[in-house]
């Protein structure tokens, strides 16, 4: 992607800039810049192990029916599925609380954040809706 | 009347799919439209050919990559769908004012419901989001001193797609049908089974590509806002405009794939038998209520919060003192964003959800007025005591203040869930969300208009039709919708075509009045444009300043050079230009670097008319040419990463040069 020159100065940080004589309007102004990191071998190494590992458990469950019961089952796979969201994030996203000056943690949180509110709340509405607009009998079950 | 129903339309071949000769206008009022748009269009291709643009227009302006070009052609999108838009508005009004006493009006319901439909959608999609995107995409790198946004193709690629949208949009007026179901397309009305033909289909693919342009938009500005600002320019230092617009396009990409999504389900629905929101099947349409207003309400939000960005940079401009109270301002933004996300069930209270949760809908909705409120008082603390200045942008400023209170007080009262029992989907509603998107959000388009387009041209626009259209759109607005707030007490709902009640007539022809009185104030502001152009050498502002402005982009020379700012410049303030100017800062003249700039590139162009290409091919079921154009577009996107012909540098004796004519420019205009 081509881009300008002008580099990148997104510094909440950088507030106490001289300000007793102003300087040159326009002279460029150096700020250090801080990268995430890209990772190490090693690292990539651990989040691939671990990932096949995570994703190897729920297979086995579902091949193997090792828990008798199906809903157990289906919690346990998601709950790996969240572990391996994190695992994703750390060792191939590369995210810490202070990569980006903390907007990749902020817009996590944020994101997090957003997709609850439209989750819980789906399901809050929906489950009151059917709650209070079908109190017939369901003839869903017949449906293929 | 409902020939058109009986109309077979269930054809289909190979080659050409669903279309066939009835995709073409029957109705003679289409036919007519259709004859005066050929001819018209005939006429412009024509005459830029004559004159030799289409080189010009292609090099200059398609293919640019510069943020500022972008910004003017999304303006200029904006407008023309407006137009669009407000024809629409217009045939209701006439509609509703004469289908009384047996009428049956002259539009059939065919037609009509298709008009309504596209009123709402064209507004919203093609006039209210290019509108809102083309300022900050021209105004936000400027006001934090970037040369352009952080991923200029992709700037460009995104107005493409969103043009890709909205021109099928118009397709669909001459070619089949537009979907006859409401602007949000509620399934189980969209589903096959009651809307088999093309109309939703194209509701549909429009909507999906000119999301993906409204996406990647998003993503760019916040990637600029966050990576790109001046050095010494904090957070909590950037223009009110620019922090409205960082959380607008949070909004952005936190809401629209929501729609994507939604739209995704409706999709496979159509095309594929799923049953998401059939009543069969275990689906269920309450769901898709349910979602696309968790889209639809930080929609409102991604709409307004921009234009509450430049009311504050007009009303500090034009009062001559720095906003009052800018840390409140930026954490009311910030609560709207977060709240925005809180409150969508308002929409539909009538469900059935039941008393808990319509009561916590109600509250949040009832709280998100307050940090709204709170910057009303900022405003009006600003305006106090300054030395304000009644120019155009101001006036509308004003008109804003007055007509979006009301329309926040009519919307506080639908949130309280009994009173929406009896206002859901009635005239009441109509004349409140009008009443908020006219008087915020277009109110606040033209406040910016008139504002920077003296940045953008070189002149100021021409003040006396600025005047009539401002005098003819506030009034003609008030009369045009406050018939609306009564019929709706009354109990009239939305949407209708014919009425039986005689005595309600007068209210619609009044609102008829209302609407020729805005047509007026339209007209009056494309001639406002037209003379500003004719009359540019006597409106000319050489100073790049006409407004004894505050912030970064008023530092440069209007219209900026390609590269904005020669230097970077460094930040100490909140309002860093009246701050360098209260200084003496003084503009370098000398020791300039050559300029790396991004070169432009037809790519978005190519890849948007391949995305046309394959949402016609789908909408009418020609699957070999959606099947070409899907490979199409991957194949040339894959190509495009191998140009690596991607930038320029700008040499330091032409920026000299550049920069010498602007001194010259200066020291003319005494400045």
């Amino acid at each position: 992607m081509a881009q300008t020159t002008h580099s990148p100065t997104g510094h909440a940080s950088s507030g106490q800039a001289p300000s007793a004589a102003h300087p040159h309007p326009n002279a460029e102004d150096h700020h250090d810049l801080e990268h995430g990191s890209h990772g190490s071998l090693r690292e990539y190494a651990v989040g691939f192990l671990l990932s096949v590992v995570l994703t190897a458990i729920p297979f086995w469950l579902v091949m193997s029916g090792a828990i008798p019961d199906r809903q157990t089952t289906a919690l346990v796979i998601m709950a790996f599925a969240i572990v391996q969201i994190v695992v994703h994030m750390i060792y191939f996203l590369h995210m810490n609380s202070k990569s980006e000056n903390g907007w990749t943690m902020m817009a996590l949180i944020f994101t997090i954040v957003v997709v609850g509110i439209a989750l819980s709340g789906s399901l809050w509405v929906m489950y009151h809706l059917n709650h209070n607009m079908m109190p017939m009998t369901h003839d869903m079950r017949q449906m293929p | 009347m409902a020939i058109e129903a009986v109309i077979n339309h269930s054809h289909w071949s190979p080659l050409l799919g669903r279309l066939g000769l009835d995709a073409l206008p029957q109705e003679p009022i289409v036919m007519a439209t259709f004859v005066v748009v050929a001819l018209g269009g005939m006429a412009v291709v024509g005459a830029l050919t004559y004159f030799k643009l289409w080189g010009y227009l292609w090099k200059e302006w398609f293919t640019s990559v510069d943020h500022k070009k972008i910004g003017i052609m999304y303006m200029v999108l904006g407008l023309i769908m407006f137009l669009r838009g407000f024809s629409d508005a217009i045939m209701m009004r006439i509609q509703q004012a004469i289908a009384f006493n047996g009428s049956e009006g002259y539009l059939t319901a065919h037609h009509y419901d298709q008009v309504f439909t596209a009123h709402g959608v064209i507004m919203i999609f093609f006039v209210a989001m290019p509108f809102v995107t083309g300022l900050m995409n021209y105004v936000v790198p400027l006001q934090i001193g970037a040369r352009d946004v952080s991923f200029p193709f992709l700037n460009n690629f995104s107005f493409w797609m969103t043009t890709a949208g909205a021109v099928l949009v118009m397709m669909s007026l001459f070619i089949g049908e537009f979907a006859q179901t409401g602007w949000l397309a509620y399934p189980p009305l969209s589903n096959l089974s009651y809307s088999p033909w093309v109309g939703v289909d194209y509701y549909i693919w429009a909507l999906q590509i000119a999301g993906v342009g409204t996406l990647l938009s998003g993503v760019n500005l916040i990637a600029t806002i966050v990576k790109m600002r001046a050095p010494g320019m904090t957070m909590m230092r950037m223009p009110i405009f620019t922090w409205t617009a960082l959380c607008t396009n949070v909004l952005i990409v936190a809401a629209f794939p929501v729609l994507t999504a939604v739209m995704t389900m409706l999709t496979a629905d159509r095309y594929l038998g799923f049953n998401f929101f059939t009543n069969d099947f275990g689906g269920n349409p309450m769901m898709y209520v349910n979602l696309i207003w968790i889209w639809g309400h930080p929609e409102v939000y991604i709409l307004i919060l921009p234009l509450f960005g430049v009311f504050s940079e007009v009303t500090a401009t034009f009062s001559g003192k720095r906003l009052f109270g800018y840390s409140s301002m930026v954490y009311a933004t910030l609560v709207i964003t977060i709240l925005s996300y809180l409150v969508w069930l308002h929409h539909f209270f009538t469900m059935g959800s039941g008393a808990s949760v319509n009561s916590f809908f109600g509250i949040t909705t009832m709280v998100i007025s307050i940090p709204t409120g709170a910057k009303l008082f900022n405003w009006l603390f600003t305006m106090y005591r300054g030395r304000i200045r009644f120019e155009l942008p101001m006036m509308w400023t004003v008109a804003f203040m007055l007509t979006f209170t009301v329309g926040g007080m009519t919307g506080v009262l639908l949130a309280v869930p009994p009173a929406d029992f009896v206002l859901h989907n009635s005239l009441f509603l109509i004349a409140h969300f009008h009443n908020v998107i006219i008087g915020g959000v277009l109110f606040g388009i033209f406040a910016a208009i008139n504002y920077w387009w003296p940045k953008a041209f070189g002149f100021k626009l021409n003040e006396f039709w600025g005047k009539v259209s401002f005098w003819l759109w506030v009034p003609g607005f008030w009369v045009a919708f406050t018939p609306l707030y009564v019929l709706g007490l009354m109990g009239v709902t939305r949407r209708m075509r014919v009425f039986d009640d005689p005595s309600l007539q007068i209210w619609f022809v009044i609102a008829g009045i209302g609407a020729a009185m805005i047509a007026g104030g339209i007209g009056a502001m494309l001639v406002q444009f037209a003379v500003s152009v004719w009359k540019r050498e006597a409106l000319r502002d050489e100073t790049g300043d006409p407004w004894d402005g505050r912030t970064l982009e008023w530092s440069t020379s209007s219209p900026p050079p390609e590269y904005n700012f020669a230097f970077t410049p460094i930040v100490h303030d909140i309002d860093a230009y009246e701050d360098m100017k209260r200084c003496g800062v003084t503009r370098p003249v000398e020791g300039f670097l050559p300029i790396h700039m991004p070169k432009g590139t037809g790519t978005g162009v190519v890849l948007a008319g391949l995305s046309t290409v394959m949402g016609f091919a789908m909408i009418w079921y020609i699957w070999w040419l959606a099947a070409i154009a899907f490979v199409g577009i991957i194949g040339y996107a894959i190509a495009h990463t191998f140009n690596y012909k991607r930038d320029y540098y700008i040499p330091a004796e032409s920026v000299a040069e550049t920069e010498a004519a602007r001194t010259r420019q200066l020291a003319a205009a005494g400045a």
